[in-house]
């Protein structure tokens, strides 16, 4: 019972990163309706830029969060404007050979600046940690600080989506391009502005990522990008509240299934719990059924 | 009230239906009916786009199904095909009846269809579109396709002239190996009726077959739509917001406002149908 | 006539890809070939057969998939476990025979994998039809990592997440094949490319042929002319299954040990490449970015560490050129000739 708990935990928290990069995929497909297969690269920019602003300029956790933050939110938008803005007419196809282009690009790129050896990433908040049954139970400050981020990034979202201008034109944007462009909207400012804020919560959620799993290779964002994207379609892609309850699921079912599945197994688990929710959702959890007009 | 309860009584005893019905021509009186709706209707989340629609369409009957913007035309025949599963009532096609039938079956039954927003299989050639028509026509399975087995050869051989016999209805045998998608507009929807009827069906449903088109191109399609129901013997139905065309060849018109049938009839009955003409033009004011 | 027309083609691309080989042959038989470019002739088999059969479902049937490399991995092992029976049960010494039976396996079983998942996967669309393409890739690589087989004479064994097998190992959990024999062969290797091209092209001038592409260019119209559309997706993607099954087993038949983590997405993801870069539904732009691209990384070995880098540069210049407006008119005017309305409507999996 209590090693369920302490699975359980492991899982909420592995999944609120799950959560925080689902719900940064799940704004820019809203939005630009793409793959965007470079999304978990920038994971892994931002927890590099995180590393070495500690290691080398030994700068405070949070200093080194936000120079993070601040070099994925510039990067995100280069990236759309240099690479995803002259495709915007393009095929699927085409953007989505282009964004796995720009995700070998990062990948590779990181190779060449920081090496394949695997660097060791330092815990970012040990602010100790909270006992429960006679020290069975272990709750790092890490899963706590990991799971209060994703609830408020999540609400700090809903409310901007919701109550403000910009969240306004950019839910305009995702429903139809062409009329909200009619309505003065300036479309590739909001699409710019969609990329800043989908890095941002990846440099986020690199720097928790590998807090918690601290080692830190030019790969690493590659299957939480993956993960996190199917997190995104399990709850409903374009849905924020979607992709929070889609990547928790995720992260608690992953752990689970590692702990008393199989090891191995684990990332099967969860991709066929995926295909079972969407053959009886074929829009996600919490999405919206789309019908064509004939 | 009482119109609606002697329809009733014919429906179900399968009587001959009155003349003074007028929808449909007397030559087909003795043959079943093509289409027999009962009682259609759907809902979309609590709006009933289409209710209670009752409509006979004869064997060779030309019908027309008219109406304001958003009456809910298309939406007839997407029931009628089985694109929307109807929430209410029953269709038979033939005396037989399509409940739980999908848009496939439907068409296998012999309803085919063009549609309003052109729906051609662009990047193919024109004849490649009309011998998708014939797909059910035409038996042979991947493996004689794959391995050229003596029946490909001699089927597709056979496909090949159905196919510009076809397409010569409308002199458009020469276009046979043009991309569908680069045709001029009246041409696709020229090639979407010869496709539609490439399935060989025993209702054609046109889905505003004139629009885009210029006064000439419309006199000629109203020759082609009486020389397809000639010389295939099959029922026509068609949505259309020409009046010539419609009042010119329909011999039954159905009137649809806000998803209910508001008048049946002939032509002259119809342009004479105060009701109807309020639902066009709005009603009268006073003074 | 149009019979005659598509006939000649085929028998065209027969001619070109004879003559390919009859000089690649007489290269590696004169000793002009560089080792490592001989090295490369298999796999570059393999690899434009996985085009080939990827093209027939992402550019003829129009759906995204991202899971290709499943087959492929279905096919490596299962090719490789009957080729190692056949030889400790039957004794077959043989090795083409041997080779185009466990191809032969390979595709039959890739086959029968992709009739399990195109059941679940063809009933959605668009992007979730393709992450959850995604995700079968995945749970295959996955279950095959976990899977044990071994020879015990002429037994064949099989355990699942335990390497207690007895005797000889061949499926060795997440180790993959081991002590196989190499038994593909370059002629083999280009006579599956002449079965494949003999299949996909048949199978789209044929009757099932135009009917997947109806699905695809607009599949409410396909179903209202009376074609089943999820019959003939699955036609499509079970055909293309077997091919990279068949793919797969001369893969899995070219080294001595395989492991399932070679057929990762990113292996998927290759192979989208060549099809998208060779022109999406064009077999022969399939056919010729699968050769080159596989060459490709051996060619820029002078830059070494920026080889990736290179490429990734590439590919990205390519998608942004490719899809110019400016460029592609002036392309099309060029090379097809086409009226520049011809061009409105394009592209496969992009409805």
């Amino acid at each position: 019972m209590v090693s369920f708990l302490r699975f359980l935990i492991n899982g909420i928290s592995l999944g609120s990163v799950y959560a925080i990069i689902a719900l940064g995929y799940t704004m820019v497909y809203g939005i630009a309706k793409m793959l965007n297969f470079a999304h978990g690269d920038i994971i892994m920019v931002g927890a590099y830029i995180a590393f070495c602003a500690m290691a080398y300029l030994s700068l405070p956790p949070m200093l080194a969060l936000l120079c993070a933050m601040a070099v994925c939110t510039v990067l995100g938008i280069v990236i759309e404007g240099l690479a995803y803005r002259p495709l915007r007419q393009a095929t699927k196809l085409a953007v989505l050979i282009t964004a796995i282009g720009v995700s070998y690009l990062l990948q590779n790129t990181a190779l060449l600046i920081w090496s394949s050896n695997p660097k060791v990433f330092p815990t970012l908040f040990d602010l100790g940690s909270i006992r429960l049954f006679d020290g069975n139970l272990v709750i790092t400050s890490q899963s706590i600080i990991t799971i209060a981020a994703n609830i408020v990034i999540m609400l700090a979202l809903t409310l901007f989506t919701g109550r403000t201008k910009m969240g306004k034109a950019m839910r305009a944007v995702s429903e139809d391009k062409g009329a909200a462009e009619l309505m003065g909207i300036n479309v590739n400012r909001t699409i710019s502005v969609t990329f800043a804020i989908g890095s941002a919560l990846a440099a986020i959620a690199g720097v928790l990522l590998c807090s918690t799993y601290p080692t830190l290779q030019p790969t690493t964002g590659a299957m939480p990008g993956i993960k996190a994207f199917t997190a995104a379609v399990f709850g409903g892609i374009g849905s924020i509240p979607g992709a929070m309850i889609g990547g928790l699921l995720l992260g608690v079912i992953e752990i689970l299934g590692k702990a008393y599945i199989s090891t191995e197994l684990g990332d099967a688990i969860v991709f066929a719990v995926l295909i079972i929710v969407l053959l009886f959702k074929p829009a996600g959890l919490l999405g919206k059924p789309m019908r064509e007009k004939v | 009230m009482s119109e609606n309860s002697t329809k009733k009584r014919m429906l179900d005893t399968k009587m001959v239906p009155a003349p003074s019905h007028g929808i449909i021509p007397e030559r087909d009186y003795y043959s079943t009916p093509v289409l027999e709706a009962r009682h259609l209707g759907i809902e979309f989340g609590g709006l009933k786009a289409v209710d209670d629609f009752n409509l006979i369409i004869g064997k060779t009957e030309i019908a027309g199904l008219i109406g304001p913007n958003g009456a809910g035309k298309t939406t007839v025949f997407n029931l009628l095909t089985k694109v929307y599963q109807p929430t209410m009532g029953t269709i038979m096609v033939n005396g037989k009846d399509t409940a739980g039938m999908n848009t496939v079956q439907a068409n296998k039954l012999g309803i085919a269809r063009t549609f309003q927003n052109i729906r051609l299989f662009g990047n193919m050639t024109v004849e490649d579109n009309v011998r998708i028509g014939l797909h059910n026509q035409v038996k042979y399975g991947m493996f004689t396709g794959i391995f050229r087995m003596p029946a490909y050869w001699k089927q597709e051989k056979r496909q090949h002239e159905q196919a510009l016999e076809l397409l010569s209805l409308f002199d458009m045998q020469d276009l046979a190996g043009a991309r569908a998608g680069s045709l001029p507009y009246g041409a696709q929807r020229r090639l979407e009726i010869v496709r539609a009827l490439a399935t060989h069906p025993c209702l054609l449903l046109l889905d505003e077959p004139a629009a885009g088109m210029n006064p000439h191109e419309t006199e000629e399609l109203m020759r082609n739509i009486i020389k397809i129901r000639d010389q295939f013997q099959i029922a026509v139905m068609l949505i259309e917001h020409d009046m010539n065309l419609v009042m010119g060849i329909c011999e039954g018109i159905c009137v649809l406002n806000y998803g209910r049938i508001i008048a049946k009839g002939t032509a002259d009955e119809i342009q004479a149908n105060p009701t109807v003409i309020e639902a066009y033009l709005g009603k009268k004011k006073e003074g | 006539m149009k019979l005659k027309k598509s006939t000649i083609n085929n028998i065209i691309s027969y001619g070109i890809v004879i003559v390919a080989f009859i000089i690649c042959q007489s290269m590696i038989a004169s000793g002009s070939m560089t080792r490592s470019l001989k090295g490369q002739m298999i796999p570059i088999c393999v690899y434009i057969v996985m085009a080939v059969s990827l093209n027939l479902v992402v550019g003829i049937s129009g759906e995204l998939s991202l899971g290709h490399a499943g087959f492929m991995c279905v096919g490596a092992f299962s090719g490789a476990i009957v080729s190692s029976w056949l030889l400790a049960a039957l004794n077959m010494e043989n090795e083409i025979l041997r080779l185009v039976l466990s191809m032969l396996a390979g595709g039959v079983l890739a086959g029968i994998a992709g009739v399990l998942i195109g059941i679940p996967v063809l009933r959605l669309r668009g992007d979730y039809l393709a992450i959850v393409t995604l995700a079968f890739g995945e749970i295959i690589r996955n279950v095959l990592n976990c899977l044990y087989f071994s020879l015990d004479g002429k037994r064949l064994c099989v355990a699942f997440n335990s390497p207690n097998v007895p005797g000889t190992v061949v499926v060795n959990g997440p180790a993959g094949t081991a002590g196989i024999q190499k038994i593909a062969s370059f002629p083999v290797g280009f006579a599956l490319i002449l079965f494949t091209l003999f299949v996909v092209m048949n199978l789209i001038n044929s009757r099932s042929g135009r009917a997947i592409m109806a699905t695809r260019d607009n599949r409410i119209a396909a179903e209202a002319m009376g074609i089943n559309v999820t019959k003939y997706k699955m036609m499509a993607f079970v055909t293309s299954a077997v091919l990279a099954g068949m793919a797969g087993a001369l893969y899995g038949l070219n080294f001595s040990t395989v492991a399932a983590s070679k057929f990762k997405f990113d292996t998927s993801i290759l192979v989208l490449v060549f099809v998208v870069l060779g022109g999406i539904g064009n077999i022969w732009g399939s056919i010729i970015a699968a050769a080159l691209l596989t060459v490709l990384p051996e060619l820029l070995r002078a830059f070494s560490d920026y080889r990736m880098l290179a490429y990734a540069i590439v590919l990205i210049l390519v998608m942004l050129a490719t899809n110019n407006p400016f460029i592609r008119s002036l392309f099309d005017r060029l090379i097809h000739r086409r009226k520049p309305a011809a061009q409105a409507q394009r592209g496969g999996a992009s409805e």
